[in-house]
């Protein structure tokens, strides 16, 4: 029996659809109805918050019956293939619930704010409702194909976000790469739900996952081969080696956009989805070894790209990346509790950081604005002792970096150290860990460090923004600051949620998805250190982060640094590290140049041209000319031929009856 | 029993009249040309007669019969068709031609 | 001797049929085939075929060649040489068009009828000294083939009619 309150989560789902309908009116009939647009945008997603919480109210008060699939409708009955419209509300899907709907709806506060000036208001709630209700559709869905529907409408809505200032080609260019790696990531995820069919016969997440023990062999090339796929599509959407290149340019959007959309949400559905798929990976240790060593790498190369950043956005969507591969490494371990944990404790810091650098970039934008400058708003380089102007930003700022830092006891610190923990773990039986921790380590110590940086460039030191800009830069309004206010407490309190075994009150979150991991935990048990490790490893973790933050506020000289339009040109190192190791040109030479190449060389002269229009269609009307100019030499009018003709059907004729 | 010798001359003149059916040009000579096989065709009748009974000579006999109206009219229409077009040749004759 | 006789008749046959449609001259080729009918009627006196062989010559030699050669003669023609006949292509074309035909008719020249179905040996010649030449063939022609006679007869006149009509000046 499912709980009244659950049942309600198709309510959830539908809240942020209507909003995006109303918006999406609104910005044909009425564009200049900005009240009514905010009021509708932030008020569903507010509602859809409540229900949110009521739905995980009542799980967690039958926990038993977990999960409760709420059937909506039957969408595709096709022989033997029956996928319905259902949702899953289990203890997986009720933390991610929260965490959309919950920094979702500080976020449209945000935007309020933020978004306040500009032409297309409407529609840019419009995209943001649409983008929630694909989100909630993912997490909430309960077989592949509802996830998959949820998973290609974040894709639409990430690339219409992107390009939302579509009249700079730019913007319109970033969209469409972001779209098109993630397509390419969704062959893998698409190619991973037909295998999975042809060997369960089934879709839905309950009848696979409870089938895939007896199906599969355990390290099977099948299962292998299925994760591989799955964990293809993830590295499309949660921007890992080789699709990241997407992310950074994403930035290209709204900055409330990358918050919602490229720190806390959609790029972390792939997370969300090995989560999910625990069962099938905890089955293939070798994907669970790929997936860590991606996401280890990831972490790594990512974070030294953002050690030299100008653009403040492109350091947080960098560190995003980073971060991300962070998470893949806690699930790839097989700590789907400590990855989900990150996941959630990302989110809070991360959305933070991005809110408030768009604060930063809106004060920015206001002064140049205001004196009529060309300057980059974004290029910290420009920036420079803003904690005069802007303190609340400033502290709650800290406080986001300190989390991601990860110092004690901020949320970041407890959730990095689940995941090194849980890595460290599983050296003993698969070696090549170790590598994966030493990478770890080291990201952990390069974040500190460019974290730090970042905070130093734009708010320490004297300020480069311009003597008369300067007077123009304030403090942003209260519904800004407000919402990070609200995750600045989350980032520092939210360690709570799953504390190291070996304090009081501990893994609360991991306890609390036990029901889903414990599929996973059969082929992978949880790994529990000894009290002494942990409390090196924990000893180890504050260490490398003060040390981080240390050596940046040595060697960094924020009173070295001159405006961006006059910085001189990079060199050596850091030149390659400011142009992301020149991996955008190598994709463009040897992937999209002879892609490009071929689609007009041979797909289009030859294929199609040639080919179909020439062979097909043309060859068919030539054809029937043919046939038609044969039958014409047949009727010459003469009667001699037509005798001559007679006479050659009567010896058929003859012919067969003589045979 | 001149049933086979028969059948084979029947053959031979059947095949010389499709020869001057194709061959030739002037309609005149083509009707002849079907002549001759209307002559083939008698004679075999009638070798076959020999072995089943009178019943096939009363075929020849109303195959000539029919062959005379045939030729008749025939000629008749050859005279109508000269004097419209001044020829006999088949191959000036291709009004059929579309 | 009788074997002799048909061998020589039928050659003429064959050999006037060649003739007769291979001469450029319209009046040549009607006298050819002449000859042919008068060498088949022969044929067919070898073959107990008496009163056939009789109308042969009077109709088919005797009314039909003569009303050909009235229109031959009526029309003045002449051979107009050689676009009388086809060019080289079309030769070859009917030369192999009949030679197929010959070949295909040369096969079935053995068959022979059923036992059941045949008459006794020498029957034919029983019923001509019986009944004579002519009764022969009026018995069943006016007993079991009686309508077919009478339609004939009608035949005839509606083509003589046809043919006056046909071939007049002015209607």
């Amino acid at each position: 029996m499912i709980p009244a309150t659950v049942q309600l989560v198709w309510l959830v789902v539908l809240l942020p659809f209507v909003g995006f309908l109303a918006n999406g009116a609104l910005s044909f009939v009425h564009p200049n109805a900005k009240t009514a647009v905010s009021v509708i945008g932030v008020g569903v997603l507010a509602a859809a918050f409540a229900v949110a919480v009521a739905v995980v109210a009542g799980l967690a008060g039958a926990p038993g019956g977990a999960p409760y699939d709420v059937h909506l409708w039957s969408w595709m009955p096709a022989g033997s293939l029956e996928v319905d419209l259902a949702f899953q509300v289990d203890q997986l899907s009720a933390v991610m619930l929260m965490v959309v709907t919950g920094v979702g709806t500080l976020i449209h506060v945000f935007s309020v704010g933020y978004m306040r000036e500009d032409r297309s208001y409407p529609r840019y709630f419009a995209y943001l409702n649409l983008f929630v209700f694909f989100m909630l559709v993912l997490v909430l869905g309960a077989n592949f194909p509802v996830l998959f529907v949820g998973w290609e409408g974040v894709g639409l809505c990430s690339y219409l976000l992107i390009g939302f200032w579509y009249q700079d080609h730019a913007n319109a260019n970033a969209g469409k790469k972001a779209f098109i790696m993630n397509r390419i990531g969704d062959f893998g995820l698409l190619m991973a739900m037909f295998m999975i069919f042809r060997a369960t016969g089934s879709l839905s997440f309950a009848e696979v996952f409870e089938a895939a023990p007896n199906q599969f062999g355990v390290n099977s090339a099948e299962i292998t081969l299925i994760t591989l796929f799955l964990f293809l599509g993830c590295v499309g959407k949660s921007a890992q080696i080789p699709l990241y290149t997407w992310l950074p340019d994403a930035m290209a959007g709204p900055t409330p956009v990358s918050a919602l959309i490229h720190a806390a949400t959609m790029v972390t559905a792939g997370v969300y989805l090995v989560a999910r798929s625990s069962v099938l990976f905890a089955m293939a240790p070798f994907t669970g070894a790929v997936v860590a060593g991606i996401g280890a790498l990831t972490a790594l190369f990512a974070a030294t790209i953002a050690l030299k950043q100008w653009d403040i956005k492109k350091v947080l969507a960098y560190s995003t990346v980073s971060q991300l591969g962070y998470m893949f490494m806690g699930v790839g371990a097989g700590a789907y509790a400590a990855g989900v944990f990150h996941l959630v404790t990302h989110a809070f810091f991360k959305a933070l950081l991005f809110l408030g650098s768009g604060s930063v970039i809106h004060a920015m934008h206001h002064a140049y604005h205001a004196t009529h400058s060309h300057d980059d708003a974004q290029d910290m380089r420009n920036m420079g002792g803003l904690k005069a102007y802007m303190p609340w930003t400033f502290g709650l700022m800290w406080v986001a970096t300190l989390a991601i830092a990860g110092i004690p006891p901020l949320s970041g610190f407890f959730s990095k150290d689940g995941i090194l923990a849980a890595t460290f773990g599983r050296i003993p039986d698969t070696p090549v860990f170790m590598v994966f921790w030493l990478f770890g380590a080291v990201a952990a110590l390069l974040t500190a460090f460019y974290m730090t940086r970042l905070m130093l460039y734009t708010f320490h030191g004297a300020n480069r923004t311009g003597d008369q800009e300067r007077e123009h830069l304030h403090e942003v309004r209260w519904i800004m600051t407000g919402p990070l206010v609200v995750l600045g407490i989350l980032s520092a309190v939210g360690g709570v949620l799953n504390l190291p075994h070996i304090l009081p009150g501990a893994e609360w979150l991991g306890h609390w998805l036990e029901p889903v991991t414990e599929g996973a935990a059969a082929y992978l048990p949880e790994v529990h250190l000894a009290v002494p490790t942990e409390w090196m490893l924990l000893g180890g973790a504050t260490v490398i982060a003060l040390l981080g933050i240390g050596a940046a506020v040595a060697l960094l000289k924020p009173a070295a640094l001159t405006r961006a339009a006059e910085a001189p040109a990079e060199t050596g190192v850091r030149r390659i590290l400011l142009a992301k190791y020149y991996v955008d040109e190598l994709y463009d030479r040897f992937i999209v140049h002879p892609i490009v190449w071929l689609s007009r060389r041979v797909l289009w002269r030859v294929v199609d041209e040639g080919v179909i229009d020439g062979a097909a269609v043309n060859g068919a009307a030539r054809t029937g000319k043919l046939i038609g100019w044969l039958g014409t030499r047949f009727q010459t009018g003469q009667v001699g031929t037509y005798v001559v003709l007679f006479v050659v059907g009567v010896l058929a004729l003859l012919h067969a009856m003589t045979r | 029993m001149l049933l086979a010798p028969a059948l084979s001359v029947s053959a031979i003149l059947f095949s010389i009249g499709v020869l001057g059916v194709l061959l030739r040009r002037n309609i005149i000579v083509i009707f002849m040309g079907v002549e001759v096989m209307l002559n083939a065709v008698n004679l075999t009748f009638v070798a076959l007669a020999q072995q089943l009974g009178p019943e096939g000579q009363v075929i020849v006999f109303f195959v000539m019969a029919v062959a005379a109206a045939e030729a008749a009219v025939g000629l008749a229409i050859i005279i109508a068709i000269y004097r419209h077009r001044e020829t006999v040749n088949l191959q000036k004759l291709n009004l059929l031609r579309g | 001797m009788v074997e002799v006789l048909f061998w020589g008749f039928s050659g003429f046959a064959i050999v006037a049929a060649l003739l007769c449609v291979t001469r450029t001259s319209p009046v040549a080729s009607a006298l050819w085939l002449v000859q042919a009918m008068f060498a088949l009627a022969g044929v067919y006196v070898l073959l107990d075929a008496h009163f056939i062989a009789a109308i042969q010559v009077m109709v088919y030699a005797g009314a039909i060649m003569v009303l050909f050669l009235f229109v031959i003669m009526l029309l003045n023609l002449r051979g107009e040489g050689p676009s009388d006949m086809r060019g080289w292509g079309g030769r070859v074309m009917a030369v192999v068009l009949s030679a197929v035909l010959v070949a295909e008719l040369w096969i079935i020249r053995n068959i022979m009828p059923d036992e059941a179905l045949r008459l006794p040996a020498g029957e034919m010649d029983r019923l001509t000294a019986q009944e004579g030449a002519v009764q022969m063939v009026a018995r069943p022609l006016f007993e079991n083939y009686l309508v077919p006679l009478e339609v004939t007869a009608v035949l005839l006149l509606a083509a003589t009619a046809g043919a006056v009509v046909l071939a007049k000046r002015r209607l």
